[in-house]
């Protein structure tokens, strides 16, 4: 089963754990909805949306609420540490929590005391904390926009915040920060890059690139990273090797966004409605 | 077997301590002001400590205060409502980085997105409503695009008022720097 990790935009919101269905514009865990606009619930809810076509389960999740005070993360990380180790999850995504590298490192050890070593995603807060504590290799798939390539590949920088000069010149200079990445060890064995041109790469370089269709409209649409992620995750819980199932979601997401039409006012949830859509003409396609 | 788990237990306590990439310092005038900004902190459940300034920095006086890093915003915004804004708020591990401070503008026409490090911000240019918050991986993100979409610029309350996180303060950047192009 995917356990997806993340947080909701509510100060008062439990620490629930379940299996995520959707309702609507909702998500829901244990009866508790929360709204599908962007961050953890966008991810469910494409995850969901992906899982129904392939039918494969629904997500779990581990959600609480935090506005960024990172209490809820907290209580969510010590949570894990204790839960984690019995769980028998195939996959693991971490999403929006608030990066905290002593617990980042709790969490790892937890995993290690599971049976069988999950497949992990980070994407994220979580994925600049797993950078930040010099553990990145221990996952299989980051999924970082053009910006946090540039965070990944400054070997100095503890956020984007602080990343430094090339983060604005960074798409003509994208195989240099992925070696760079790598080469300080702050890359997962996969890395799926977000942006204007979507690309898959390892250890030896840019492995696939996805370039249409293409929606300018997207960079600006809050979420749009979080669905492909929640995508990705499915596909690799359903089975497919990362590489492979990174450069399908890639294509499943901009397919949906090309359905979608969207204007930079658009609402992530109207791409969500077309990944069933574009999911199915990417599977008739390579059939 | 039990030997192995206690090496285990005894390696893994070092990594946790050995690694302070998530924290950050903050640079006084002097010494009065570190003790009542630790006074500050520690009573609204902070963790913090006091600790000698790293070579790399050059004013300020011979304590500084160690804070996450992450919740610089948040961190600076308490300051500040107490009186003692900090001279300087750096990373331990790299003190000479700076904050990102190169905008770029995308122009969709109707609306207009200005990036400041990892945070997007979109208006409508004929409304100047503020019609999207992308990118960023901190918790308030979420928090701030739900509170700031579909208000008017001018209307909106500002990152820095609600904002938490060096996402948040990244937001604010950008949103400063949309202010300023429409005038406001």
């Amino acid at each position: 089963m995917l356990a997806v990790v993340g947080t909701v935009p509510e100060q008062d919101f439990p620490l629930l754990e379940g299996e995520i269905s959707l309702e609507d514009v909702n998500i829901s865990i244990q009866g508790k909805c929360v709204s599908i606009n962007r961050g953890t619930s966008a991810l469910l809810a494409a995850a969901i949306k992906t899982a129904d076509v392939l039918g494969q389960p629904a997500p779990y999740g581990y959600l609480v609420g935090d506005i960024g005070l990172g209490d809820g993360s907290c209580r969510l990380y010590e949570y894990l540490t204790r839960n984690l180790g019995q769980s028998n999850f195939k996959t693991i995504t971490f999403h929006y929590l608030q990066p905290d590298v002593d617990w980042h490192n709790r969490v790892l050890f937890a995993i290690e005391e599971m049976e069988r070593r999950p497949i992990l995603i980070a994407d994220a807060g979580f994925m600049y904390a797993a950078k930040m504590s010099g553990q990145s290799a221990m996952y299989d798939l980051f999924t970082p926009d053009v910006g946090e390539l540039a965070f990944l590949a400054d070997e100095e920088a503890p956020h984007p915040f602080y990343t430094r000069g090339f983060i604005l010149h960074e798409e003509k200079r994208l195989p240099e920060l992925i070696d760079r990445a790598y080469q300080h060890n702050n890359a997962a064995r996969y890395l799926l890059v977000k942006g204007k041109k979507d690309y898959v790469a390892d250890l030896h370089g840019i492995q696939a690139t996805i370039d249409s269709p293409a929606e300018e409209a997207m960079e600006a649409i809050g979420g749009t990273g979080d669905t492909l992620t929640g995508v990705v995750s499915v596909l690799i819980q359903a089975g497919l090797e990362v590489s492979e199932a990174a450069t399908i979601a890639a294509q499943v997401n901009r397919l949906a966004g090309y359905y979608a039409k969207p204007t930079p006012a658009a609402q992530v949830m109207a791409i969500v409605q077309h990944i069933p859509r574009a999911l199915e003409k990417i599977i008739e396609k390579n059939r | 077997m039990a030997f192995l788990n206690i090496l285990k237990k005894r390696k893994s306590k070092a990594f946790l301590e050995s690694n302070r990439w998530d924290r950050g310092i903050l640079v006084f005038e002097n010494t009065s002001e570190v003790i009542r900004a630790e006074s500050v902190l520690k009573s609204e459940g902070w963790k913090i400590r006091v600790m000698g300034p790293p070579p790399e920095i050059r004013s300020g006086c011979d304590l500084v205060i160690e804070f996450p890093l992450i919740e610089e915003l948040n961190i600076s915004r308490t300051l500040q409502l107490a009186g003692i804004p900090p001279k300087e708020m750096v990373p331990v591990n790299s003190p000479l980085l700076q904050p990102v401070n190169l905008f770029q503008a995308k122009d969709f026409g109707q609306y207009l997105m200005i990036r400041a490090a990892n945070m997007k911000l979109t208006i409508d240019k004929e409304t100047q409503n503020i019609v999207n918050v992308s990118g960023g991986g901190c918790p308030d993100v979420p928090y701030l695009a739900h509170q700031m979409v579909n208000k008017s610029l001018a209307e909106a309350p500002s990152p820095k008022e609600i904002g938490h996180t060096l996402c948040g303060y990244a937001l604010q950047l950008a949103y400063e720097e949309m202010r300023r192009k429409c005038s406001l």
